[in-house]
Order: C-alpha cells, then sequence, then structure tokens
C-alpha cells in the first residue's frame, strides 16, 4: 500500500490576541499619561492668559503643547509607536493629504478675484 | 461561514481585517476634520479686526471636558487590557466608566450649547447693544409689531468690538445686570445661534459634528458592554479586537478634542 502524502500544514499565523498584556504595568502607563495631559492642558490654559505675549506666539506655544499631548494619545494610547507597517503607510499617505489640503486653503487666503475690495 | 482574519493577522498586511478597515477609517476621517479645520483657518485669517470673537466660550467647561475625554481613553484602554488578560468584570467596569464619561462629555456640551441659544445680542436704535442671557419676554413681545419688552441678565455696550473680545484688558470686565428693553428700541436681536456670525456657525459645525462622534463612540461602547458582550463567552479573542477597533475610534476622536479645545476656546 502506498504511502498518502499529506499538504504540510501552513505556518502558524501571528494572532493579535496572543501579545502578552500587563494590566498592571498599563495602569502605570494610563497614570503617567494621564497626569501629563492635565499638566499640558493646565499650560495651554495658563498661556493662553498670559499677559504681553503676542498672539502669533501664544498661539505657537498653545498649538505646540497640543501637539505634545496628541503624542501621548496617539504613540501610547493607540498604540502607533509599536504598530505594523502597513498603518504608517496608511498614515503617511493621510499627513501627505492633510497637509496639501492646508496648503490650499492657507494659498486661497489671499487670492482674491480682480476687483474685490479687501479690509 | 467563517470570516478570515478577525482574529488573526493577515500574513501580506499584518494585522486583522477590521483594523486596518479602521484605520482607513481614521485616515478618512482626518480629512473631514482637516477639511472643517482649514476652513476655520480661513475664516479666522480672513476676518475683520475686532471681528472675530475672543473668550466667549467658556473655559473651565472645555478644560472639564478635555479631561473627562482624556480619562475616558484611558478608561477605554484599560477595558481592552482586561479583555486581553481575560478578566471579564474588570472590563465590564472600565468600559461602563467610558460610558458615563462620554454622558457626561455631552451633558456638558449641552449645557454650553444652551448658554450659547439663551444669549442675546441686541441692536438698539439709538446705536448701542445689549448683550445677555434671556430672563425673559413680556407675553405681548412681538419684534415686527414693536410690542412688549424682554428682559436680558447682561449689560449695555457703545462699541460692538467690546462685545468681540471679553479678554481685552483695555475693556472693563462686564457687571451683569436685569435689564428690559422696550421693542420698540429694538433695531435687531438675535441669539448665539450658528446663524450669528461665522464664528458660531464654525463653532456649532466642528462641535456638533464632534458632538455626534462621541455620541455614535458612546453607542457602540454601550453596546458592547451590553448585549455585544455575549460574544466574549462564544469568542473572547474576537470580542477583544472588537474592542480594541471601537477604542481606536474612542481615542482618534479624544485626539480631535485635543486640537478643538485650544483652537476654539483659548486661541
Amino acid at each position: 500500500m502506498s504511502e498518502l502524502k499529506t499538504a504540510e500544514p501552513p505556518p502558524a499565523l501571528p494572532r493579535a490576541a496572543d501579545e502578552p498584556v500587563n494590566l498592571n504595568s498599563y495602569l502605570r502607563l494610563c497614570a503617567v499619561v494621564f497626569t501629563i495631559v492635565l499638566c499640558t492642558t493646565g499650560s495651554m490654559i495658563y498661556t493662553s492668559f498670559l499677559p504681553h505675549v503676542g498672539w502669533p506666539v501664544k498661539v505657537t506655544l498653545i498649538l505646540a503643547i497640543a501637539v505634545v499631548n496628541a503624542f501621548l494619545v496617539a504613540g501610547y494610547l493607540m498604540h502607533l509607536l509599536s504598530e505594523k507597517k502597513l498603518i504608517y503607510t496608511v498614515l503617511a499617505f493621510t499627513v501627505i493629504f492633510v497637509i496639501g489640503l492646508f496648503a490650499l486653503t492657507i494659498g486661497a487666503t489671499n487670492d482674491f478675484p480682480p476687483g474685490t475690495a479687501t479690509h | 461561514m467563517d470570516i478570515p482574519y478577525t482574529i488573526e493577522a493577515r500574513p501580506d498586511t499584518g494585522v486583522y481585517n477590521a483594523k486596518l478597515g479602521i484605520w482607513l477609517f481614521l485616515a478618512s476621517e482626518v480629512m473631514l476634520f482637516g477639511g472643517l479645520f482649514s476652513a476655520y483657518i480661513l475664516l479666522r485669517v480672513g476676518a475683520a479686526p475686532d471681528d472675530w470673537p475672543h473668550g466667549w466660550l467658556d473655559v473651565p467647561l472645555g478644560a472639564v471636558n478635555t479631561v473627562i475625554l482624556a480619562l475616558s481613553a484611558i478608561t477605554t484602554l484599560l477595558a481592552w487590557a482586561a479583555c486581553k488578560v481575560r478578566q471579564f468584570g474588570k472590563f465590564k467596569f472600565f468600559h461602563g466608566c467610558t460610558i458615563l464619561l462620554g454622558l457626561s462629555f455631552l451633558c456638558i456640551h449641552l449645557y454650553e450649547y444652551h448658554d450659547e441659544w439663551t444669549h442675546y445680542e441686541i441692536r438698539l436704535t439709538n446705536g448701542q447693544f445689549a448683550d445677555g442671557h434671556l430672563l425673559e419676554q413680556s407675553k405681548d413681545f412681538d419684534l415686527a409689531k414693536k410690542t412688549g419688552t424682554v428682559t436680558l441678565d447682561g449689560r449695555i455696550v457703545e462699541n460692538h468690538a467690546d462685545l468681540m473680545d471679553l479678554r481685552n484688558p483695555r475693556v472693563p470686565p462686564a457687571k451683569p445686570r436685569e435689564l428690559t428693553v422696550a421693542a420698540a428700541d429694538i433695531q435687531k436681536m438675535d441669539n448665539y445661534s450658528p446663524r450669528h456670525n461665522t464664528f458660531t456657525a464654525i463653532y456649532f459645525t466642528i462641535t456638533g459634528l464632534h458632538g455626534l462622534h462621541v455620541l455614535a463612540g458612546t453607542l457602540v461602547i454601550s453596546y458592547f458592554w451590553g448585549t455585544g458582550s455575549r460574544l466574549w463567552r462564544r469568542d473572547p479573542e474576537r470580542f477583544t479586537n472588537r474592542i480594541e477597533v471601537s477604542g481606536l475610534f474612542w481615542h482618534f476622536v479624544d485626539l480631535v478634542w485635543i486640537f478643538l479645545f485650544p483652537v476654539l476656546y483659548l486661541t
């Protein structure tokens, strides 16, 4: 009797749920992130009420703090710091399109039809 | 029929299908809110001097909402982590907290909307402006027939610019008092609704859209907390992935607010 040839089993696929998670380490991480978010929110408010500081400087400072805040949420809470290459590619395209969108807007700011009265 | 790659990662993408799907959806959401943010910039930069409101919104309430959303993002992450370590009780607790925090955010936002909707600006026939919250209208009040009176809790100013920049150190702080204005003295009267000016229009558009996202996220999370959690008994890994996907959406909603708060309330 001839031996039946059986197909080799497929290689085990990585299972998303197999990544080890430690609840206590997440609790510590969350405490740190929340404390920093509280501090950054407070500093944004403080900056907005600073006297003798020009509006452009205030806006730049406040948005810089907001970017730090956003990095914390995206990087640590959304796990973007350890994400797959494909997700980074999707986000890179998104960033390019958003920059294009903002560039169009900023470019249009002073683009008036001839004869338009401006203040 | 089994739906493929609900748990295990696709070999070519490296992630399970729902995760790739939610990231593509979030990318489209970035474009949606990006369009509105760029519209805000265009309107803000194009506004005439002294014609863009400053300090109109309640900063403490906005700050409380920022903290609430940040806290809810954390409870969402902890709910997912609890699923990962197979502690369903803790998942229920953390996700329950997220639902309550989401509802608190919406309640505070609705309170702010109500505050703006009952806030009136009245252009008087003598050129002055009355501004404040509506206390009452007389029963015979009719602006077209010029009959009756309205009572506001507010103030009267000479220049419209004094109403625009509430943080201007040159303008003395407002001391609200009860004002009764006859309809015959009113030239124009409208509340701080979206049609009031460009700022209120873009404010209600962006925050309204964001609020709808918060509501949608709360509904989805409530489903997974309630009847949707039956999947946990049949397929805990798939359920965990669903929690991760809904959590990514919730974090995105938090991210949008991180920029909305400073842009609308502080700058």
